[in-house]
């Protein structure tokens, strides 16, 4: 039993140990990297739910604020809709920049 | 905080603003929101003020609780706004413990939850944007505004990436707002739910009584989770200033 664990003097016996606790540790699953490796810190966490909410109000806030831009321009310039058609699709925009700039990988 | 009114549930009027202190009070509109307040600022500062006063090498209850607040928040500042940071320290904690204490205190009975109001929010969250664009200008002057220019995109896309860019800036004002907002507002909302059904169900005889002691359960699993979220908002709209305030410093 000790010859085939390999000796623990030898520098090979302590690599194939290595070796074989690696393997083993990656097939039961323990070697996975910690789940909050490139978090951000103001994440809300790893739940779904948090993700979820979090996705939902960056988009909907940055959405929120360009129809208030062109929905005010178009009062003011009198160009309704113009302004207003203009600015729902940047502010579509602007919520897609905002979720990548939550979730996009840190380097 | 169960307010039936005719058998339906009233799940906003726990919300509803009333003027404390009588006819003076009245005169200025002071509200129980403003009370409250006032409830969260003299804990903070007792917490602090009497905690700190033995200045134990060994410290006592109170006293771990104010080092634990004042590192924890300090080593946020310094972590995540990285240099020069700890200038921003005062600002970040006097937000960090006023949200949590407003939270905190809306989760007991009878106490109201300021920061479940998008108008105290929202002044807030005014305050942490005005500060780190005013910071952003007085570090940066004029080159403030390359903020708002990404780089490594061919010219030609700049009218419309710079746009993208501001309105991207600006929503910061409504996504920081809500997010503290809502989560408070649902989880009262949710509790006043729950409790309404427990009352109802209770008066609706053996039937009811099952589910009734079912909904109160939940209610006691809410708030057990309302406490999580009101330290969790709290941390998260600190840590969103630091996240600010660090653009503003550093314009990446």
């Amino acid at each position: 039993m000790s010859e085939k664990q390999g000796g623990p003097g030898g520098p090979s016996g302590d690599n194939s140990f290595e070796e074989r606790l690696r393997a083993a540790r990656a097939r039961q699953g323990l070697d996975q990297a910690p789940p909050d490796a490139g978090k951000e810190p103001g994440d809300l966490g790893p739940s779904p739910l948090g993700i979820g909410l979090r996705v939902g109000v960056e988009l909907v806030s940055a959405l929120v604020v360009a129809v208030a831009i062109g929905y005010w321009l178009d009062r003011w310039l009198h160009t309704s809709p113009a302004f207003l058609i203009v600015f729902v699709f940047l502010g579509g925009a602007a919520g897609v920049l905002n979720v990548w700039r939550v979730f996009a990988p840190r380097h | 905080m169960a307010s039936e009114s005719g058998g339906s549930i009233d799940a906003m009027g726990q919300f509803k603003l009333t003027t404390a202190f009588g006819e003076p009070g009245a005169s200025v509109y002071f509200t129980q929101s403003n009370v409250m307040m006032l409830v969260a600022c003299v804990l903070i500062l007792g917490t602090l003020v009497i905690g700190m006063r033995r200045r134990a090498m060994v410290p006592g209850r109170l006293q771990s609780l104010a080092e634990l607040a004042y590192t924890g928040v300090l080593g946020m500042c310094e972590n995540t706004i990285g240099h020069g940071g700890r200038k921003f320290f005062p600002f970040v904690f006097t937000l960090f413990a006023f949200i949590l204490l407003g939270n905190l205190l809306g989760v007991f009975p009878l106490f109201f939850t300021f920061t479940s109001h998008i108008a105290v929010t929202l002044a807030l969250t005014v305050l942490v944007f005005v500060m780190t664009t005013v910071v952003g200008i007085w570090m940066h002057g004029f080159h403030f505004f390359s903020y708002f220019v990404p780089q490594g995109v061919p010219k030609v896309l700049l009218p419309l990436l710079v746009p993208i860019e501001i309105l991207s800036y600006l929503s910061r004002l409504i996504s920081l707002s809500v997010r503290l907002f809502a989560n408070m507002m649902a989880g009262h909302v949710m509790l006043e739910v729950f409790g309404a059904f427990v009352v109802m169900l209770g008066a609706a005889g053996l039937v009811g009584w099952l589910p009734a002691a079912v909904s109160l359960g939940v209610n006691v699993l809410l708030i057990g989770f309302e406490f999580l979220v009101a330290v969790l908002q709290a941390y998260v709209f600190a840590i969103l200033t630091c996240i600010y305030l660090h653009d503003a410093v550093h314009l990446h």
